[in-house]
């Protein structure tokens, strides 16, 4: 039987933001969103990118074993992971046989039985709750935020460690009230042990323009660094 | 034996014979606790440091060298005692008698004197020139020896950065058996040895030994003189902390008046001190505060020192550096960490007196450090860029567990093993001679084997490869007998007695090769055997530049089919070279380090098959290519460690920058990860790395504006520089270096 491919956009050795430790990063090829913010459009095709076998990707993870720490690991982000999601799983399997941590960055915007396979050989989520409204949800994002919670009650059924993050885009989301949202989510799910707030940031503009398409949120200014911070007090 | 000043301290048979080691080892209390401890700067420290800081503004101002004594030769005793500020200094001694001005040192050579003299506006003194008119300096002997060969080498830079105009340097004294045992056993022991040659036969290398050792004895008597106009008697060993560094820089001290070596490097003195100073807090005659004001005294010294260098050196050596390496840390034989509370002291200095490239702190890192000393070291990285790391798992095997590190990279046993220094071979440029069939094409130099330019529309890479193997066998066997004639002349004419004489009087050595354009060459080879490259001849027929077509994969990126390439040609070179003997029966050891040669390398080297423009600089050390990393920093980092520490034991450097963002969201994460780092580089048999943690941005800002920026120390290659102090285009290089980025 010939192993199951994966289209893979990219892979960043150096991975300190994706997860805890020092994670070991896989960017899938493929994406069903289109959110204003996103820092990688040249995620979006299905058919760009490179071919992977999971354990190609495995014998290059094992490579940085060393690096990994206590914490550290894997992380598979995209392009939308979830869209590939048996590949995902087979590679997770290997990973485990590796010893080598797991870690999901995703939408959370399916939830179908090969992502159930999935995440039960999953370490932790980074869920990206990208709005706490279905209003934004549909017009910046392109999805339902029911799925996402749906994804969620998931996740919490199943008692996987789930990092909530969220990229914070002025006069959108840079609000008290949403931040009040956001808190509730994490307070009624217990599998939520962190919340990260992003910077909205504009150094992708190159990419849209490299790639002659026109970056959404172009007319948003970036947030400053105190904004992050009383937003994140509020967190606490 | 007994010594009164050794009260309180375990016995053991350091008492019997010099072994300073076993001193150590009996006497010294590590520490595994976090950095809570440590004392700041006291109002006096800080009062000194401001003075210090004005000095250096007033040496930049005077374009980087603040005075010159062209009267008076270097030595131990040639100068008055000079100070900083007298009544506040608790360490005293500095090289001439104010403090930053140089001396003039002729033994290595007269003509590099002259010139360092005029670029600063000064002349050489009448008195100096008329006494060293019948005098052969160091400088004189190698070219009255130096093959027409070897001069054509030197030349057209296929060797360059030879210590044949100035000390050799990259030897360490054991200062601190002065402070153990005081001058007067020292010159017994030696007195002993001189006196046991007495029975052997009278051969070259005994008459050699036999004179040296005469000269050894009477520069430990200088050391007494000199240490006597400061006021004080060093005869016998140091009764408490301060008088223990203060001996030990005496001797230091001694060292860099009498010779002025590339790298004079200081050792591994802090777990010395600790345990002097634990005795007096024991005693209470030292508090915490205390302690740290000896380190901040001491190291103050050690930021004035100074040698006086020409412009052409500073491109070889940019930022005027002295490189007083001092080896923190790292694990006993017995599975104790060396870690002292005072390896958190002298670490502390960079905050304490603010940061700073000297002296080159260098931590020795296991994977079996206590953790809180792993966190201190990744914050003060993180915070002040000023300090390297080295492989202790993989050098304690080698060299024990009481070894220094020399200049950058250089592992030898304190006061028993020192080394000849050799700079390095161009490696890109041997290549292109190769492939041009003797001939290189950068200075219209005719070199090496002569045949015919390759004359193929493509480059085949077996044949490269024959071609290539040529030459290094030639270029080995030059190299090695041009050293064995620098190092002859070197200890004929300018021989280091005040540091031989406190190593044992059977010392081991190392003849130390190096390597500059290793990842070009990796490169290169590897666009041949994986792309196209079409070589472009001139209207003389001369190959001068390459048409590379297609993709190949780049050295940086854990690739094996180009890392072993790199891995491959550091084998081939250490094979080639041994097969030459080596002067004084020294083992040979090969370094892939540039220190900051890596741009004037470059700018004499042609263009080259990876697609490299010509004169455009290397990458330094061991590092990838700027930006030809896809895959990340430990992609970057897993090539560098394959190239064997075994082939290439004086050290493989590698430069690491890294913005604070992509290490980690706040100080916490950053210290956590950059340990992570560190650990897994070093598991990976990695031997060396320079962390910085900064943006790109600072660089360009203190490159615009250097007078908002005057204490901006970054990590280069093996040494940290004042940012300022580079010339604007080794500045331009750095900032043009991957800086690993958050995506």
């Amino acid at each position: 039987m010939t192993e199951i491919t994966g289209r893979i956009h990219s892979i960043q050795s150096l991975g300190a933001l994706d997860g805890p430790g020092i994670r070991f990063v896989i960017f899938m090829q493929g994406c069903p969103l289109r959110c204003g913010c996103c820092h990688n459009p040249d995620t979006w095709d299905f058919n760009a990118g490179m071919e992977y076998t999971p354990s190609e990707l495995v014998n290059k993870a094992v490579r940085y074993k060393e690096y990994f720490g206590k914490e550290g690991g894997i992380t598979v982000s995209g392009g939308e992971p979830l869209m590939q999601a048996e590949f995902v799983k087979k590679l997770f399997d290997l990973c485990h046989k590796e010893n080598i941590n797991t870690c999901l960055d995703t939408s959370g915007c399916i939830l179908n039985d090969n992502v159930k396979k999935l995440l039960e050989v999953t370490d932790r989520v980074l869920l990206d709750v990208k709005y706490t409204s279905d209003e934004l949800y549909r017009n910046h994002v392109g999805c339902k935020m029911e799925s996402v919670i749906d994804f969620l009650d998931y996740v919490n059924s199943k008692q996987i460690p789930v990092t909530l993050r969220q990229v914070i885009i002025p006069t959108l989301n840079d609000n008290e009230e949403n931040i009040v949202k956001l808190k509730d989510i994490s307070n009624n799910y217990p599998c939520i042990d962190k919340t990260e707030l992003l910077a909205f940031r504009k150094i992708c503009q190159v990419k849209y323009d490299k790639m002659g398409k026109e970056f959404p949120f172009a007319d948003i200014p970036e947030p400053t660094q105190k904004k992050i911070e009383g937003l994140n007090n509020l967190l606490k | 034996m007994k010594h009164n000043n050794w009260n309180g301290f375990n016995a053991g048979v350091w008492q019997d014979e010099i072994n300073v080691r076993d001193f150590i080892q009996t006497n010294y209390k590590e520490y595994c606790g976090n950095d809570e401890f440590l004392a700041e700067a006291t109002d006096r420290t800080q009062a000194l440091n401001k003075k210090l800081q004005s000095l250096f503004a007033l040496e930049r101002q005077f374009g980087g060298v603040l005075d010159i004594d062209t009267a008076t030769v270097s030595s131990l005793t040639s100068y008055s005692p000079g100070y900083i500020d007298k009544d506040n200094e608790i360490i005293v001694g500095i090289q001439t008698n104010r403090p930053l001005k140089r001396g003039v040192n002729p033994f290595g050579g007269m003509r590099m004197v002259r010139q360092a003299c005029e670029a600063y506006g000064y002349k050489l003194g009448r008195k100096v020139e008329e006494e060293f008119k019948f005098r052969t300096t160091h400088n004189d002997g190698v070219f009255r020896a130096y093959t027409d060969e070897m001069r054509q080498a030197r030349k057209c830079h296929v060797i360059t950065g030879l210590p044949d105009a100035y000390g050799r340097g990259r030897i360490i004294g054991d200062y601190r058996r002065v402070a153990l045992y005081g001058i007067d056993r020292i010159v017994e022991e030696k007195k002993k040895d001189k006196k046991e040659l007495a029975n052997g036969t009278f051969d070259t290398e005994h008459i050699r030994l036999d004179e040296e050792l005469f000269q050894q004895i009477a520069f430990l008597g200088y050391m007494k003189e000199m240490a006597a106009m400061y006021g004080f008697d060093i005869s016998q060993p140091a009764a408490n902390a301060r008088e223990a560094i203060q001996w030990t820089y005496f001797a230091y001290l001694a060292a860099i008046k009498e010779q002025n070596g590339a790298a004079m490097s200081l050792g591994r003195v802090s777990s010395f001190f600790d345990i002097y100073i634990e005795r007096d807090i024991a005693n209470g005659i030292l508090t915490e505060e205390g302690a740290q004001e000896l380190f901040d005294d001491f190291v103050m010294k050690l930021r004035v020192a100074r040698h006086l260098r020409t412009p052409e050196y500073n491109e070889l050596f940019g930022g005027d550096p002295m490189w007083i390496t001092e080896a923190v840390g790292g694990m006993g034989e017995d599975g104790r960490t060396l870690v002292t509370k005072s390896s958190y002291r002298i670490l502390n200095t960079l905050y304490t007196l603010g940061s700073s490239p000297e002296p080159n702190l260098t931590v020795l890192w296991s994977n079996s450090l206590p953790e809180n000393f792993k966190k201190f070291c990744a914050k003060v990285s993180a915070d002040t860029d000023s300090i390297q790391y080295e492989n202790d798992d993989i050098m304690r095997p080698i060299y024990g567990d009481d070894y220094a590190i020399a200049c950058c990279v250089s592992a030898m046993k304190i006061g028993k093993q020192m080394q000849f220094f050799g700079a390095r071979c161009n490696l890109a440029k041997l290549l292109l001679i190769a492939i041009n069939g003797g001939f290189d094409t950068t200075s219209g130099i005719h070199i090496g084997p002569q045949m015919p330019v390759m004359d193929t529309e493509k480059l085949d890479f077996d044949e490269v490869m024959k071609r290539f193997e040529i030459y290094i066998s030639w270029m080995c066997n030059l190299y090695v007998n041009t050293m064995n004639i620098i190092h002859y002349m070197h200890d004929k004419y300018a021989y280091e007695k005040t540091q031989m004489a406190l190593h044992d009087t059977e010392v081991g050595r190392f003849m130390a090769f190096g390597i500059a354009g290793l990842s070009v060459v990796a490169d290169s080879l590897s666009a041949i055997k994986y792309a196209n490259v079409c070589p472009i001849k001139n209207g003389n027929g001369f190959i001068i530049d390459f048409k590379t077509t297609g993709d190949f994969p780049k050295y940086g990126n854990d690739d094996d089919r180009v890392d072993l390439i790199a891995k491959d040609m550091a084998h081939r070179m250490i094979t080639e070279l041994r097969k030459t003997p080596a002067y004084r029966n020294a083992v040979h050891t090969l370094s892939v380090l540039t220190i900051t040669s890596n741009v004037m390398y470059g700018k004499n080297t042609g263009a080259t098959p990876d697609g490299r423009k010509a004169s455009a600089p290397f990458a330094p050390g061991a590092n990838p290519m700027h930006n030809r990393e896809e895959n990340g920093a430990l992609a970057s980092l897993n090539s560098v460690a394959k190239i064997s520490y075994d082939d290439c034991r004086d050290g493989v450097s590698n430069t690491f920058s890294i913005t604070p963002e992509a290490l980690g969201r706040d100080k916490e994460e950053r210290i956590t990860n950059l340990v992570s780092i560190l650990d897994g580089y070093f598991a990976k048999k990695a031997h060396h790395i320079n962390v910085n943690v900064l943006n790109r941005e600072t660089l360009m800002k203190a490159y615009e504006d250097p007078e908002a920026y005057p204490n901006l120390t970054i990590r280069v290659s093996g040494y940290a520089v004042n940012f300022n102090k580079l010339s604007r285009e080794q500045q331009r290089e750095v900032i043009s270096r991957t800086f690993h980025e958050a995506m």
